[in-house]
């Protein structure tokens, strides 16, 4: 019998990396190589890291790739793009990076139809920072910052970014998936594949929001953790495309 | 402004001299955020940017401004921001990054009054915070101060360069006086595009033809962030050594020297002259570059003075660099006006008449 064999991509270096056991920033990371590669665009493109859990995937991209403040990923990648019109650009931002300090960048990068590619870990958290109310918190979570449970009286509720951009003109693509199943992985990286297309035909902003775990600061188990995404986040952040379609 | 090689002159606005000065220097980008007294140099990047094959963008806040020039600086591409007062407080967190992440950019700073919302007329009250605390860190970008539209021209070139040469940050830094004031220009035809331009360091997509390139300022480890700022700031001992500037103008007797510059430099001309006439042996330092300071300059051109006078549109900021040059060995004295309100040479005159007099007491 032949197995297929676990390839690591070309576009991913063949580091360790820091994230928690459990934790699907790696599996998040793998989609994105995988795409690069196939794409065959590694040498074209430049990866932002934002600040958060992924603030050292420098280190894990094989591509050209840059630190970015707490939430200006898409300034930065509007800077790099708009000089450098046929390379191709992507993010990769946390909740607390691109919906809480960095909605601004978010927002007006989405409405310029900038031709960049926004990876969105939504993971309901601060990872880095050790697990506090983050933007998409939901209602009732406990975390640091929430010890009694997110209270909509007082901490409001939670952003819901995909359904926020699909009022926008310049998004080519906004997209909600997760990574908890094989089929939804498949899903994923197909969403992910888009959002690069998107953006070499030059067609306008895309984002994929990635429903993402955090076991240690969940509290959970890695599998538990998996159950609480599909249990949990996604009956409040359903899944689905939110607007598709060239914008130019 | 379309002839690039005319010799002739160009009657400008100091603002719109800042702008044209930095397309033929080569600067492809530009991204800003609307402030009064810079607004000029938008409208005109805004006119001339698509017209040169460049970008003019504006940017949702100061902080996306320049952010956009921090990515753009890290792909290796000429750009620059431009703002006031206000606006460049906003801009400090992207300035620490870019001089942590060793990048070059120009940043030009009309200066207003502060602080808060302040006011929107001349001022000189962000010299501490452009030579000081440009952002949090160890770090320091140029700082020049133009005093003539000319000099706009002829310091944004230098910023360009130097940017390069040094991976660092360069400020021009003016204020609404200088940008808003018209005056004939020329700028230069030998425009060297090329110099420095090497950048093997920038994020622009490998080619599959070398390792990926970093940017970052990122180092958790302190032995190596703390190497970091050694290796940069070796380099900041070299740009001190060379690259300091200041304009002379004082006689074998002087006695009273003034230190002023950019705008204000000007007034204190106007007031040198009047004094020299009435026979009080002024003269005048004015310092062309803030960071590096002039200090062995100063120290020289004061040598045989008996007092020195400070003037700035601030509560006193650069005296403080005149009494760390000069050690406090000459008496300083200090004239400021602040809010907006610009000195008048018949002003500084008078305080130069009382120093005079005081001594011939
Ligand atoms: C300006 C600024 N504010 C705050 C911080 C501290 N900080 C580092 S990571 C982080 C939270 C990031 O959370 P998120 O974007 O959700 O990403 P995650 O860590 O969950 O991947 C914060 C607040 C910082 N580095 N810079």
């Amino acid at each position: 019998m032949i197995m297929p064999s676990y390839t690591i991509p070309k576009a991913l270096c063949d580091v360790p990396t820091h994230y928690c056991p459990g934790c699907t920033h790696g599996i998040i990371h793998k989609l994105i190589a995988e795409v690069i590669d196939e794409m065959g665009i590694e040498g074209e493109t430049i990866g932002i890291c934002p600040v958060g859990c992924s603030v050292m995937a420098y280190d894990y991209f094989a591509c050209d790739m840059m630190e970015a403040a707490h939430g200006r990923a898409p300034a930065v990648a509007t800077g790099i793009k708009r000089g450098n019109p046929d390379k191709f650009v992507f993010t990769y931002q946390g909740d607390g990076d691109l919906a809480a300090i960095g909605t601004a960048e978010t927002v007006h990068a989405a409405t310029r139809g900038e031709n960049i590619t926004v990876i969105f870990v939504n993971n309901a958290t601060y990872g880095m920072t050790g697990g506090q109310m983050a933007p998409t918190t939901l209602p009732g979570q406990i975390t640091q910052t929430t010890p009694y449970g997110r209270n909509t009286d007082i901490e409001g509720f939670p952003v819901k970014i995909c359904e926020i951009l699909s009022q926008i003109d310049g998004v080519a693509l906004a997209q909600r998936v997760t990574v908890i199943d094989p089929n939804t992985i498949k899903t994923a990286k197909a969403a992910i594949r888009k959002g690069f297309e998107y953006q070499k035909n030059k067609q306008g902003f895309s984002l994929i929001e990635v429903l993402s775990t955090c076991p240690t600061n969940w509290g959970l188990s890695p599998v538990e953790s998996l159950n609480w995404v599909k249990e949990k986040m996604i009956p409040y952040y359903p899944l689905g495309v939110f607007k598709e379609g060239a914008i130019r | 402004m379309s002839n690039q090689s005319s010799p002739k002159k160009h009657l400008m606005k100091g603002n719109e001299a800042i702008a044209e000065a930095a397309i033929r220097s080569g600067c492809k980008c530009f991204f800003g955020y609307p402030i009064t007294p810079q607004t000029e140099i938008s409208a005109y990047m805004a006119k001339r940017m698509p017209k040169v094959g460049g970008v003019y963008l504006q940017a949702e806040s100061e902080i996306a401004a320049i952010n956009m020039v921090y990515g753009c600086a890290g792909s290796g591409v000429r750009c620059m921001t431009s703002s006031s007062s206000p606006g460049i407080a906003l801009k400090a967190e992207g300035i620490s990054y870019i001089a942590g992440s060793d990048l070059p950019c120009v940043i030009i700073n009309v200066q207003r009054g502060g602080p808060g919302l302040g006011g929107i007329q001349p001022s000189q009250s962000d010299y501490w915070f452009m030579t000081r605390a440009l952002g949090h860190g160890d770090f320091h970008a140029l700082v020049f101060a133009p005093a003539s539209v000319q000099e706009m021209v002829d310091t944004v070139c230098d910023a360009f360069d130097l940017a390069d040469k040094y991976r660092m940050p360069a400020v021009i830094l003016a204020d609404g006086l200088l940008g808003q004031m018209m005056e004939p220009v020329h700028f230069p035809e030998d425009y060297d595009f090329n110099k420095n331009t090497e950048k093997p360091w920038a994020a622009n997509g490998h080619g599959n033809k070398r390792k990926h390139n970093i940017i970052n300022s990122l180092f958790l480890q302190p032995d190596v962030l703390e190497d970091e700022n050694f290796k940069r700031f070796k380099r900041y001992e070299i740009v001190k050594k060379n690259e300091t500037k200041a304009e002379i103008d004082i006689e074998e007797d002087t006695e009273l020297l003034v230190v002023a510059y950019g705008s204000v430099a000007r007034i204190a001309k106007a007031a040198v002259d009047m004094a020299r006439k009435n026979g009080i042996k002024a003269g005048l330092f004015r310092p062309i570059t803030l960071w590096p300071y002039p200090e062995k300059e100063l120290q020289k051109a004061a040598e045989k003075v008996k007092k020195v006078l400070v003037v700035e549109m601030s509560m006193g900021q650069m005296v403080e660099d005149v009494r760390i040059s000069l050690k406090s060995r000459i008496p300083i004295e200090f004239h400021g006006r602040t809010g907006g309100i610009v000195p008048t040479p018949a002003e500084v005159f008078e305080k130069l008449k009382e120093m005079d007099g005081d001594d011939n007491a």
